[in-house]
């Protein structure tokens, strides 16, 4: 049986998709079968992060609906072929998915996968909830900024109350990753710190993932980072997060701005 | 929040009591869920969906019955029965609810001690309400996170929420907390938002009271 791992923040725009697509591929690079699973119905994007936007056919709607078979549905990864996707509709919006059809598709991926990555939509409406709803595991994506944190800590509360897990009275497992951290401006304190981050949702720690350009750079070729530079500051991280999702102990080091005449000319970007 | 109603047998004293505490707060049930909890009630209990109606009428609203007996007349349209155990982590109940009926304060006084012990943190957007007595939070209160209480609000952890303390009228409850961030302290109907905060008690460990309508803070040391 599978972990269902939900990926979420209750606030947009924080690397929720990019993380999915990071953390799955890392996975998969260490030989688990994975699938990675848009909830964001009509908004969709893991495909093109994926690069797989020109071979959907059949989508979640279609399978939850009873339209299509998973297998139909499911896109294996042409790098990697221990990664799959399974992207959400973009023509229709989050009152297609009904719970019972949700339950059975992660039921039946749960068979088929080690780990079913669910990228949840923004907000703490309907498409969040049925995010979370199977997770066994909870990745908190947090950008260091107050409104982020303060969407996260909303999210944090509904894991603990909204989901399967917490219904039958059972602890859900949640993870607090930190993504756009930048070394140079918490320095300067234009950020606010991991620590004081971590004294709020007092969650453990996942990983911080650098800001980075490589980010945006593989996002736009259409490939996890994780897979298009496996040796750049932001893959690290995600490769290092993943180890820790499996378990292992790995120590989470704060990037800091590096020292020196690189340091200093290139302070605003440690990457 | 759902709130949870435990009602006792005779069930015609308990709804004297419940109106009694109505008065006194008329608008404590205002558009809350309510969950009725029937453990207590004998099985032989005649008319519990009619008592259940008696209820409605009074305005408050039940979103679902716990430990309700299915030989009981009429009690299927009140739902399905919830489970007795197995509560969502969050949804946090007065620990006392199931077995404490509403009752006068007096009779109170030699009973059970009132109070609510929360030994999570309080995430934003959560609102823990507890009109009967004090709450102490064994963890820090998120902004955008809420405590109400009847009595007085312990904080043993950073309250960066809004604190409200002397719900239903009681001007010597009082607020403490080991570091105080919040955005607004209240006691009975008397508030501070965190701009009207001396900046020196901010990030320090303090009490707030009333001293007839002004609120005092002070270090805790």
């Amino acid at each position: 049986m599978g972990k269902v791992l939900v990926v979420t923040s209750g606030k947009g725009g924080v690397g929720k998709t990019t993380s999915t697509a990071a953390l799955g591929a890392a996975l998969a690079r260490g030989g688990e079968n994975v699938v990675v699973v848009d909830f964001d119905v009509g908004l969709r994007n893991l495909d093109l992060v994926m690069g797989a936007e020109r071979r959907v056919v059949f989508d979640l709607i279609n399978v939850v609906q009873g339209d299509a078979k998973l297998a139909q549905a499911l896109i294996r990864d042409k790098r990697l072929d221990t990664l799959s996707l399974l992207p959400a509709s973009q023509t229709r919006d989050k009152d297609a998915l009904t719970i019972e059809g949700v339950d059975k598709v992660v039921a039946e991926l749960k068979e088929k996968f080690d780990w079913v990555i669910c990228d949840s939509p923004a907000g703490i409406e309907r498409g969040a909830l049925l995010a979370m709803r199977n997770a066994d595991v909870a990745v908190v994506v947090t950008n260091p900024e107050v409104s982020s944190v303060r969407d996260s800590d909303r999210i944090i509360g509904m894991l603990d109350s909204k989901t399967l897990r917490a219904e039958r009275g059972e602890r859900m497992e949640k993870h607090l990753l930190v993504t756009r951290y930048d070394a140079g401006r918490a320095a300067r304190n234009e950020m606010l710190k991991v620590e004081d981050v971590l004294e709020i949702l007092s969650i453990p720690l996942l990983g911080i993932i650098p800001e980075s350009e490589e980010v945006l750079k593989a996002s736009n070729i259409g490939s996890p980072v994780t897979l298009n530079n496996p040796n750049s500051a932001p893959s690290r991280a995600y490769f290092e997060a993943a180890r820790r999702l499996k378990g292992e102990l790995v120590d989470v080091v704060i990037p800091m701005q590096k020292g020196g005449l690189i340091g200093r000319l290139f302070g605003r970007r440690v990457a | 929040m759902a709130l949870v109603l435990a009602p006792e047998v005779p069930l015609t004293n308990w709804l004297t009591a419940l109106d009694a505490q109505m008065e006194r707060s008329p608008n404590f049930f205002d558009a809350r869920p309510v969950v009725v909890d029937l453990g207590s009630i004998p099985r032989e209990q005649q008319g519990v969906a009619e008592f259940l109606q008696l209820l409605e009428q009074r305005g408050i609203r039940i979103i679902g019955t716990e430990g309700a007996h299915p030989s009981w007349a009429g009690i299927e349209a009140w739902g399905r029965s919830l489970p007795v155990s197995g509560k969502p982590g969050r949804e946090i109940e007065p620990p006392h609810a199931k077995s404490t009926p509403l009752v006068e304060p007096a009779a109170l006084s030699g009973g059970e001690p009132n109070m609510l012990v929360i030994d999570q943190p309080v995430r934003s957007g959560q609102s823990i309400v507890f009109e009967r007595g004090d709450v102490t939070i064994l963890g820090s209160v998120s902004s955008g996170a809420e405590i109400m209480a009847g009595g007085s609000v312990h904080v043993y952890g950073t309250l960066r929420g809004r604190a409200i303390a002397g719900l239903s009228g009681h001007p010597g409850a009082r607020i403490f907390c080991s570091k105080l961030q919040a955005e607004l302290l209240a006691i009975d109907g008397v508030y501070q938002t965190a701009d009207d905060m001396p900046a020196k008690f901010l990030g320090k460990p303090v009490q707030a009271w009333l001293d007839g309508d002004q609120m005092k803070i002070a270090v805790l040391d």
